[in-house]
């Protein structure tokens, strides 16, 4: 177990290991991520209220759902590069951040799109909407502070501790949010209850959704190995790595 | 060869108590303050004219500007704090005072809650001051300037407090202000939220004490939450520097 945690303090053993995570989560999150998206977008029956527009929920929902918890991922990193000094937890917030803005701004969009035919407007000052856009807002500022910083180190754990803070308020901003006006039905999926629509909407949903997040995986990975090698760049591994097969 | 070897000074006997540290940082920071003047006229000034510029940039009617003044003063408010902030640390920082002060045997984040206690008396405090001024040029009624004052009184010590980690945070950036100003506005919505919505309430005469005890939590979540992510934030920039 502590070997464990000690390699994964290594980005070179990081390297290694996720060359070989990547193909299994590219292959089975698209396909996953395709036969979700088939599914519901071509085979789900219609919603007897909304007709096909309700659709959108599959690339909304699962977007909107990875978009959080990709912030609070980022929150468990911070706290892991603040108590431990692991470079791939900083690594990994510095990596995955842009990702989570475009999912975030990926959800706000798809949600304006279904907005205009079901509740007539492009963009209303609902509460689950208000809180998304600052949590882009948040996003935005983490990768703004991350790339004001020159120096990596000290740019890593300024950015923890941001989305330390952030996350503090996260919950503070979405109740806050909440009293202040709600539109918005309440969430598609919880952990807790049993789903309120038939099997052949929500499979084909959480399809989508476990899909999204084999993607994102390989999506961090890829990010975070593209990180490290400039990271590394003058380390002889990384040298060795550039120098063509043979040469040596 | 008789070395005259002086006494070793210990710990106890150099070191300042810790509310004493606490007191000579507040009163040194309101010293510099009060000497650089310009500093807490110019927050105030802005806030005076942004309030200005509603009725001038939307509509100067009677009824809009009571309706959108508890608003207008606390986006405004809210402006000028941030405004502010960047001189929390920033004279400190250059002449390298904050090393100093890094190097004292007190725990960093009672001083840099002085110094935020400092900053917010003299940026927070006139603001609250100046409101009802500005409340009766937006036609707000007696009560309603009563619970604004109220809430700006409890809710600028917050956007202090959690300013303070924005410009601990981006203090060796170029250009910070900006940057301050993007990581800190998210954080202060739910502030500007309760404090516009407890006014809004008591307009339509609705009992304002839950809304006023939510600021009060907030209150105490950000005395004592922000000064350590502050603290931890000003190690982080000076270690870099």
């Amino acid at each position: 177990m502590w070997q464990f945690f000690h390699k994964l303090g290594s980005p070179r053993w990081f390297y290694g290991i996720a060359n070989r995570f990547m193909p299994w989560l590219l292959v089975m999150g698209l396909v996953l991520t395709l036969a979700g998206i088939v599914w519901g977008l071509a085979f789900a029956p219609q919603d007897y209220l909304q007709g096909n527009s309700y659709r959108i929920i599959f690339i909304h929902v699962p977007s909107a759902f990875l978009a959080q918890s990709i912030y609070v991922m980022m929150a468990s990193a911070a706290l892991v590069t603040l108590v431990w000094h692991m470079k791939l937890a900083d690594v990994f917030v510095k990596a995955v951040a842009p990702v989570g803005a475009v999912l975030t701004f990926l959800a706000l969009f798809t949600g304006s799109v279904w907005g205009k035919p079901t509740w007539g407007t492009w963009w209303i000052w609902d509460a689950r909407l208000t809180s998304m856009l600052i949590l882009l807002f948040l996003y935005f500022g983490v990768i703004a502070l991350g790339s004001a910083i020159s120096d990596a180190k000290s740019s890593a754990r300024a950015v923890a501790v941001l989305v330390l803070v952030g996350v503090v308020n996260i919950p503070i901003i979405k109740y806050s949010v909440e009293w202040w006006n709600t539109l918005h039905q309440p969430a598609t999926f919880k952990l807790t209850e049993k789903p309120t629509m038939p099997a052949e909407m929500w499979v084909p949903l959480l399809l989508v959704v476990l899909g999204l997040y084999l993607l994102f995986g390989w999506l961090a990975f890829y990010r975070m190995q593209t990180e490290i090698l400039d990271r590394e760049r003058r380390t002889q591994w990384v040298k060795a790595l550039n120098k063509p097969q043979g040469a040596a | 060869m008789n070395v005259k070897v002086r006494p070793a000074i210990t710990l106890a006997e150099r070191t300042v108590s810790v509310p004493s540290a606490m007191i000579a940082v507040l009163r040194r920071d309101l010293q510099v303050s009060f000497r650089q003047s310009q500093d807490i006229f110019n927050p105030l000034l802005f806030f005076v004219m942004v309030v200005a510029l509603f009725p001038l940039g939307v509509s100067p009617e009677v009824e809009f500007l009571r309706q959108a003044g508890s608003g207008i003063l606390w986006v405004a408010a809210l402006l000028a704090t941030l405004l502010a902030l960047d001189h929390l640390y920033r004279h400190d920082f250059d002449d390298g005072t904050l090393e100093q002060m890094m190097l004292q045997p007190q725990p960093l984040f009672l001083l840099v809650l002085a110094k935020t206690l400092a900053h917010w008396l003299v940026t927070g405090l006139p603001l609250v001051l100046l409101a009802p001024v500005l409340g009766v040029m937006v036609h707000l009624d007696g009560n309603s300037i009563g619970i604004l004052c109220l809430t700006l009184l409890i809710g600028t010590p917050v956007l202090s407090l959690i300013g303070s980690i924005g410009a601990a945070l981006t203090l060796g950036v170029r250009a910070g202000g900006i940057l301050l100003s993007l990581l800190v506005i998210p954080l202060y919505i739910p502030v500007l939220i309760f404090g516009t919505g407890t006014v809004m309430a008591a307009a339509e005469g609705a009992p304002v004490g839950a809304y006023l005890a939510l600021m009060g939590a907030f209150l105490a979540l950000a005395l004592t939450l922000a000064p350590f992510a502050s603290a931890a934030a000003l190690k982080i920039s000076l270690s870099s520097s």
